[in-house]
């Protein structure tokens, strides 16, 4: 990602009224991300740590992973022999006539 | 054969039937296996199949099947599904969450997934099914990483949008206030 991560510039005081210094829309913002694995190692720690402390964040991630689970589980189909006979037949069929 | 499994259900996805579907995973590999010469060993074997398949699809099977390319995600905010079902505390129950992620069966991605406009359909397979990182994504469609991102954002939107009628199946829907 492109934020600047100047260590200095991070050093100031955490958010008050989040004890873990991330709000609840940040988080949100950053679920995907967080999800996709692609966060920084110290950005995942943070997000990480907000969805471990905010009941509503933990649910709204455990929710988002469970649907991303299923969704990639439920689309897999079985590739029919024939397609398999198919394609290993057209490439014999090529490097007969190639080269 | 590699990958043929992922490349055949993705080719199923994007085309929505079987004969186009058998007819671009073979056409994918007889292109790879042409041009294999021009696969730099060492790269990723998996991300170049997919981009073969991706760009035979859209240039030759796309037109014939050209459908409204036009959905409105704008209004569909973050979370969809799961501000619809969370309770007053903001959470769901882990029993209601089994019961709502149940009720969508592999027919109901299957068909959600095949409503979404082609842009938005290939980035959720590529990225939530078959895995990939925005980078390989960025490579595959050869576009940049940030359109990757708002293409997966919206096409994430709109799936859950079109999974909303399985998942209100189940009763669990929190009533909106009028």
């Amino acid at each position: 990602m492109n934020e600047s991560d100047d260590s200095t510039m991070s050093q100031h005081p955490m958010n008050a009224t989040s004890p873990d210094g991330v709000d609840c829309d940040e988080a949100v913002h950053a679920l995907y991300h967080y999800l996709d694995g692609e966060l920084t190692d110290e950005r995942r720690a943070v997000i990480s740590l907000h969805l471990d402390q905010c009941a509503p964040c933990g649910s709204a991630a455990h929710f988002e992973s469970e649907l991303r689970r299923i969704v990639a589980d439920q689309c897999t189909d079985r590739v029919p022999q024939s397609l398999i006979e198919r394609v290993a037949a057209a490439i014999n069929e090529e490097e007969r006539h190639g080269n | 054969m590699e990958f043929m499994a992922p490349l055949y259900s993705a080719a199923l996805r994007m085309t929505r039937n079987a004969s186009d579907a058998e007819d671009l995973v073979q056409e994918t590999y007889l292109k790879a296996y042409r041009s294999f010469g021009g696969f730099e060993q060492g790269t990723n074997l998996r991300a170049w199949l997919y981009r073969i398949l991706t760009n035979t699809y859209i240039n030759e099977y796309r037109a014939r099947q050209r459908r409204s390319e036009i959905e409105d995600v704008e209004d569909v905010e973050d979370l969809y599904l799961y501000r619809r079902f969370a309770g007053v505390d903001g959470t769901v129950s882990p029993s209601a969450e089994e019961e709502v992620i149940g009720a969508i069966h592999d027919d109901a991605i299957k068909s959600a997934l095949e409503s979404l406009p082609d842009t938005y359909r290939i980035a959720v397979m590529l990225s939530d099914i078959e895995g990939f990182s925005y980078k390989e994504m960025a490579e595959i469609l050869e576009i940049p990483p940030g359109t990757v991102m708002s293409r997966l954002h919206r096409g994430r939107k709109a799936l859950q949008k079109a999974l909303l009628p399985y998942a209100e199946a189940t009763g669990l829907i929190t009533p909106v206030s009028p």
